[in-house]
């Protein structure tokens, strides 16, 4: 085995060291993990800025303004949050899945669906408009909830009962949810022909910090709302799942050896139902928290693909929950501060380029590369 | 307006998807997934139309299409069969990283006007045959015509060559391959740009043929989802994704026409009563291909045909296993 795996980077016989690649037998300590993805991290921004380079951008001063207007001071690092709390909910999304090894790339259409489910509360309406705030809140959580976790129930049943690829079938129930999302902000719900609803009542608004200003001034707009409590209660309820509980055993059974969970009599099916209804619901909180704690209203761009950039950060965390937290908060100044830079796809790219160094980083955690002293031959 | 002419535009239309799945289906026969499909027509779509712009001649914007997306391709290549990691993982890092490019490079090119397009045309005598004539030979843009030739070409390649037997075999047992001395992993990279390619030639084909023009991710809208759903639809063979192919565009065209559904179907497009339940049409494309994938895994079930054997699998020298 360690034989194959060395190579020679250069001619035989010339340079006194030769390269060499081993498989490691033991997985190399959680700070060398960080240090790499860090390392891979820096090494995708110097990539990018390349790229920007080449499209006629200014790298230098498009990554300085993203740091100014994302961490500049205490406003703008709330309106970061912001930005930050929907991938949480996403991000702990994706980490459920992912754990067990199944790919929901549909976070995005379940974020969709809550954010219609909360909607449908007020809209349909099912509550009146003078509820009490509290009611309104938990009404519109659970009924989000419950929309995501019915989406993300129908790709789980079909990998389950009729053996669907999830990674297509919940690709395909991203566009379909746009689709849904549309008609009803065209027609249904319009207001005035206008592609969007009518604003919701003050009762149905998340609170804000900026509520509290009255009484701590210090908080005069900031816009960071109490959807931030839902995402580290979901993170905290994600980490007992997944490594206080039996089924989160199960599940990361599953994910590291199905074969050997099927043999253990784990039920895999019945798992993959859950486990893609619990991805499902914690997309749909994070559609939920969105529209009642940001946009108040439902209309077509209410995400700039946080289902999607859940996927790497999901990666990037390592599946950890709470790891999720931080990098989100990374990944939101990204996206608040990539809305102002030309030209717009840059975050994408950036994205793009982090996730390929970290998979590509992830060789050497499993490989040990060293120079050994060529010996005579 | 008549059915015809629906069916004509669906065959265009299909065109696209038709190529990203006969790509995608010679990198999946080597035994890797590549899920940046998507990407990769974007990129293709993106490149071609600003080349063909710049150089005042489609072929030439073809021509850098295919190359931007077998060049993309081949970070997939290197970390899925060099470095071994997770090809699902990849793929889609893959599908982030061409999208991203093709944003920031493609901005502003939907301001461009006058960009050279491929040329249409009419196959003498064929187009003669009254309905079929009208379908398939008239009034094509030329990449059609190359779609007709590629099917079979693919298929026989793949069945009835050497080379296509080592494909196979690659995809199917690595490690009696390269028992053999036949380079899995220069394989891999090899059909891994093939597949980017055609991809890429898929995306070509949508902004210099089917609908002109770069619109960001509108572009490829899905397309390349689509595609990679289809090959599971084919069973890895080109003959059923020519199949899937056109059912697929000539649904994508349906959706746009007002009067197709009455024409198809029986009844009247109900974008006809309220404009807004266009919406659900918009639906179908998507929601067919999660019905068509249902039907291919029972039909796999139920012939016992499978992916190939290594799908998905890093080939590690010296390792158990395939």
């Amino acid at each position: 085995m360690s034989e194959s795996m060395t190579s020679n980077i250069s001619p035989k016989g010339r340079f006194p060291f030769k390269l060499k690649i081993e498989p490691r037998l033991k997985s190399p300590s959680g700070w060398f993990s960080s240090m790499l993805s860090f390392l891979a991290v820096v090494l995708a921004l110097l990539v990018g800025a390349g790229i920007i380079a080449a499209a006629g951008g200014e790298p230098w001063r498009a990554y300085a303004h993203i740091a100014r207007s994302s961490f500049g001071s205490v406003g703008v690092f709330s309106d970061t949050m912001v930005k930050a709390i929907p991938l949480m909910l996403t991000g702990l999304a994706c980490t459920v899945a992912f754990r067990m090894r199944l790919w929901n790339i549909g976070a995005e259409g379940q974020f969709f669906l809550g954010a219609w489910g909360a909607s449908l509360v007020v809209l349909a309406p099912i509550l009146p408009e003078e509820t009490p705030q509290w009611i309104f809140i938990i009404v519109m959580s659970i009924v989000g909830i419950a929309m995501g976790a019915i989406y993300g129930f129908i790709p789980g049943f079909l990998k389950a009962k009729l053996n669907v690829n999830e990674i297509i079938s919940t690709l395909m129930l991203n566009y379909i949810a746009v689709e849904w999302n549309n008609y009803f902000i065209y027609d249904k719900w319009s207001e005035g022909g206008f592609q969007m609803s009518k604003v919701f009542p003050r009762n149905a608004w998340l609170p804000r910090l900026a509520d509290y200003a009255k009484e701590i001034p210090e908080f005069r707009g900031l816009t960071v709302h109490f959807g931030l409590v839902f995402a580290i209660i979901a993170a905290v309820v994600v980490w007992l799942i997944l490594y206080k509980s039996q089924w989160g055993y199960e599940i990361r059974l599953i994910g590291d050896n199905p074969k050997a969970a099927e043999y253990a009599g784990i039920p895999i099916a019945r798992n993959i139902i859950l486990v893609m209804s619990l991805s499902g619901a914690l997309a749909g909180l994070a559609g939920m928290s969105e529209i009642t704690g940001v946009v108040h209203r439902l209309q077509g761009h209410i995400s700039p693909g946080y289902g999607f950039t859940a996927i790497i950060i999901a990666w990037l965390a390592k599946l950890n929950p709470f790891a999720v937290l931080l990098v989100s908060v990374l990944f939101g100044a990204l996206i608040l501060a990539g809305r102002e830079i030309q030209p717009s796809g840059v975050p994408t790219m950036i994205q793009g380029v982090i996730m390929v160094f970290l998979i590509a980083s992830d060789f050497f955690m499993r490989y040990r590369i060293y120079f050994a002293r060529r010996k005579e031959e | 307006m008549n059915l015809a002419i629906i069916l004509q535009a669906g065959v265009a239309t299909g065109t696209a998807l038709l190529f990203a799945t006969l790509g995608e289906i010679l990198t999946e026969r080597s035994g890797i997934l590549n899920l940046g499909v998507e990407g990769m027509m974007l990129l293709g779509a993106m490149t071609s139309y600003a080349m063909s712009n710049k150089f005042g001649n489609p072929w030439i914007g073809i021509l850098f299409g295919m190359l931007a997306a077998g060049l993309v391709s081949q970070v997939h290549a290197f970390i899925t069969v060099t470095l071994q990691a997770d090809q699902v993982v990849s793929g889609l890092s893959l599908n982030f990283l061409a999208t991203g490019i093709s944003l920031v490079l493609g901005e502003g090119l939907n301001s461009l006007v006058g960009v050279p397009l491929i040329p249409k045309f009419d196959i003498p005598l064929l187009s003669q045959i009254p309905f079929i004539g009208d379908v398939f030979f008239a009034g094509h843009s030329a990449l059609v015509y190359v779609g007709y030739l590629m099917v079979p070409l693919a298929w026989y390649f793949i069945n009835r060559t050497r080379p296509g037997m080592h494909l196979r075999a690659v995809g199917e047992y690595p490690s009696a391959v390269d028992a053999q001395g036949i380079n899995v992993f220069g394989m891999r990279y090899f059909y891994i740009f093939v597949g980017g390619l055609l991809a890429g030639l898929g995306g070509a084909a949508i902004s210099l043929a089917i609908s002109p023009g770069f619109f960001a991710e509108k572009t490829t809208s899905g397309q390349g989802w689509i595609a990679v759903g289809l090959v599971i639809f084919a069973q890895w063979n080109p003959i059923r994704a020519a199949f899937g192919g056109y059912i697929f565009g000539a649904l994508r065209r349906l959706v746009l026409d007002i009067q197709g559904p009455m024409l198809l179907l029986g009844f009247a497009n109900p974008f006809y009563y309220n404009p807004y339940y266009g919406f659900f049409l918009k639906m179908l494309p998507y929601a067919f291909t999660v019905i068509v994938l249902i039907i291919g895994s029972r039909e796999a079930n139920r012939k016992r045909v499978g992916s190939p054997a290594a799908l998905g699998l890093p080939y590690i020298r010296g390792q158990r296993g395939l």
